[in-house]
């Protein structure tokens, strides 16, 4: 009996003058202990800290710079070809080695960066241009326009990617522009999927609303409210497009529908290079296959990082 | 259900009939005929070959009639290759192709998901760590570089493996590797992924503390749900897998398909490249139909039609 009532007996015991007021300071209290960070600043903090992410940026802008800087201090010309120096190893000469034309692989490397960094970026601005009004038109219409909008993309992300790109680049015929072409033709249509939803989503936020009683124009409010705050997702899937074309890039100069000499890409090289393991030239395969490997890597680990960075909900 | 199966079947043959106007068309853009470009031949052998491929009809009756064979599958005969139809060399390099690829989607679908579900059994530990960086590797080696890799390695240096072509299990291990890193790497992270979510829901909690033995809680409650996003995965997939096995079939000399494929975009036989475009996206359609069809069925949550009714 005793030790039932004893819980409630024991708190009042306790005497007031046991109890002092604490100080109040509403000042501290309401003070913001954590220093006002925007969005990007605060993507950019949190990418930082990716050791993974930063390091393939980091990769990503030295062979950028490489690429411009690579021809320049090598002492040979990458498509300048010097029969006596066929299939060399590498050496203090020739860096990389050479190829069975005699021209020199490291320079070649780069000029091939230079290639296929361009299509890559290519097709991801082109992508994104496409993509961000045709979704952002769609998600922002909404009803029959979207239902119709979205009915053309369904039936295009059904067509085989790789397929379709084939099939252009055999009508146009080889080449860079045919690449980018065949590329975005159909690419843009992801870029579409994502915009639409996340326009879909953003365009109910109160903020919106209040934009639209002041009689904002429509223009302005997909360009100012809308676009920003779906540019995170945006960013990802460009991040993730570029090794995409970059490897179906190679994949094209690989069946001999890419880049055509005196112009050589990673893909070509390696293509051109594939005799070469049965010979024992292993430079010849191993330099272009390193950096497409290297590039598709750090492109995929800054995309993971981007998206973690990029995603509020992770935000601590 | 019977309603959704018959929208997307709907949606499946639009896309279809795209996809042969799109080829069709795409192939009488070409400039010249494809008869022109070797040697001199008389005006009246012109006209012959032109008759004997209908070239020689209005656009409108080559399309309509184009439609009409290949919907009773018959693709024409080869340009290039004039004693062999198209649908002979369909039918003689599928069956190697289908062989390569499904070997290659079951390889690929085994160790992909073991890898996934012992990284997110081990979380940020090393085994976790490590399957990651292999999945990460997996997705950044192109597949003609992993072949010639393979091949370097295991077939010329060590000859444990044969080079080429496709005759017996010993010449299969190779390209099937070859093949499958890709696929194997995403399927590995995104079991990963879609583990790690299941086992933080608060039916696992659960049957924790009913004290269920750990394997039974991984393989009956988490893997079963964490399987579903995998299966969304399955259509795109099998496209890789089906591009790949250009590449893989053009590197092994394997007589599938993808060689054929592969030849007639080199000799610019149309025929040939209109005939198996439409063979593959049929097959990749087809394939995504089934994938989405499977995902409702094994996702209950996923009501595919609006209606509750009663």
């Amino acid at each position: 009996m005793e030790t039932q009532k004893h819980t409630n007996d024991t708190y009042t015991d306790i005497p007031d003058d046991w109890f002092s007021p604490k100080e109040k300071d509403e000042r501290k209290a309401e003070a913001v202990v954590r220093p006002s960070l925007s969005y990007w600043q605060d993507a950019w903090k949190r990418l930082l800290k990716n050791k993974l992410a930063m390091s393939g940026l980091v990769f990503l802008v030295l062979l950028t710079i490489m690429s411009f800087v690579g021809p320049l201090i090598s002492p040979h010309n990458g498509s300048e070809q010097m029969l006596a120096n066929q299939n060399l190893a590498p050496s203090s000469e020739f860096w990389f080695g050479t190829d069975e034309l005699g021209r020199d692989v490291f320079t070649r490397v780069w000029e091939g960066a230079q290639v296929s960094l361009f299509v890559g970026l290519a097709a991801a601005l082109i992508d994104f241009a496409i993509g961000v009004a045709y979704g952002g038109i769609a998600g922002y219409k909404g009803g029959r326009t979207d239902n119709v909008m979205m009915r053309i993309v369904e039936v295009l992300y059904g067509l085989p990617y790789l397929l379709v790109v084939i099939l252009i680049s055999v009508v146009m015929g080889p080449g860079l522009f045919t690449i980018i072409f065949a590329l975005s033709i159909t690419g843009w249509v992801g870029m579409a999927r994502i915009v639409r939803g996340q326009v879909l989503q953003v365009k109910n936020y109160e903020f919106v609303m209040a934009s639209k009683t002041f009689g904002t124009k429509t223009g302005r409010i997909i360009r100012k409210n809308l676009l920003p705050n779906t540019m995170g997702p945006i960013i990802v899937q460009m991040t993730l497009t570029v090794p995409s074309a970059i490897f179906a890039e190679a994949f094209l100069s690989f069946l001999g529908l890419g880049i055509q000499p005196p112009l050589a890409s990673w893909g070509s090289m390696a293509n051109d290079a594939l005799t070469s393991i049965l010979t024992g030239d292993w430079w010849r395969l191993f330099f272009p296959a390193l950096f497409i490997s290297l590039t598709m890597f750090s492109f995929n680990v800054l995309g993971d990082g981007l998206q973690d960075a990029l995603d509020p909900k992770l935000r601590r | 259900m019977l309603k959704y199966i018959g929208k997307r079947l709907g949606a499946m043959v639009i896309t279809l009939w795209v996809i042969i106007t799109l080829t069709f068309f795409l192939m009488h853009a070409i400039p010249g005929s494809p008869f022109n470009n070797e040697r001199a031949t008389s005006e009246a052998v012109q006209r012959n070959l032109e008759a004997f491929y209908h070239l020689d009809e209005p656009l409108y009756v080559q399309y309509f009639s184009y439609i009409q064979s290949v919907v009773t599958f018959d693709f024409g005969p080869s340009i290039k290759k004039p004693a062999q139809s198209v649908n002979d060399m369909l039918g003689r390099g599928f069956p190697v192709s289908f062989e390569l690829g499904m070997v290659t989607l079951i390889v690929a679908v085994i160790s992909g998901i073991t890898l996934g579900v012992i990284a997110a059994l081990r979380h940020n530990g090393f085994i976790d760590y490590l399957a990651m960086t292999v999945a990460v590797l997996g997705i950044s080696i192109p597949n003609f570089v992993m072949a010639t890799m393979l091949i370097q390695q295991l077939a010329v240096n060590l000859p444990i493996f044969p080079v080429a072509t496709w005759s017996s299990p010993m010449h299969m291990v190779l390209p099937t590797l070859a093949l499958a890193t890709g696929p194997m790497a995403i399927i590995a992270r995104l079991t990963r992924s879609s583990m790690l979510e299941v086992l933080t829901q608060d039916y696992i909690r659960t049957a924790k503390a009913k004290g269920l033995k750990p394997v039974t809680i991984v393989f009956r409650h988490a893997l079963r749900n964490a399987l579903l996003p995998v299966v969304t995965v399955l259509g795109t997939l099998a496209a890789s897998i089906l591009t790949g096995t250009f590449v893989i079939e053009k590197i092994f000399a394997i007589p599938g398909m993808g060689k054929y494929f592969v030849e007639s975009i080199n000799t610019r036989d149309y025929p040939v490249i209109m005939g198996t475009t439409v063979f593959y996206s049929s097959i990749l359609i087809v394939m995504l139909f089934l994938v989405d069809i499977a995902y409702g069925i094994l996702d209950p949550r996923i009501k595919l039609h609006k209606k509750e009714g009663n």
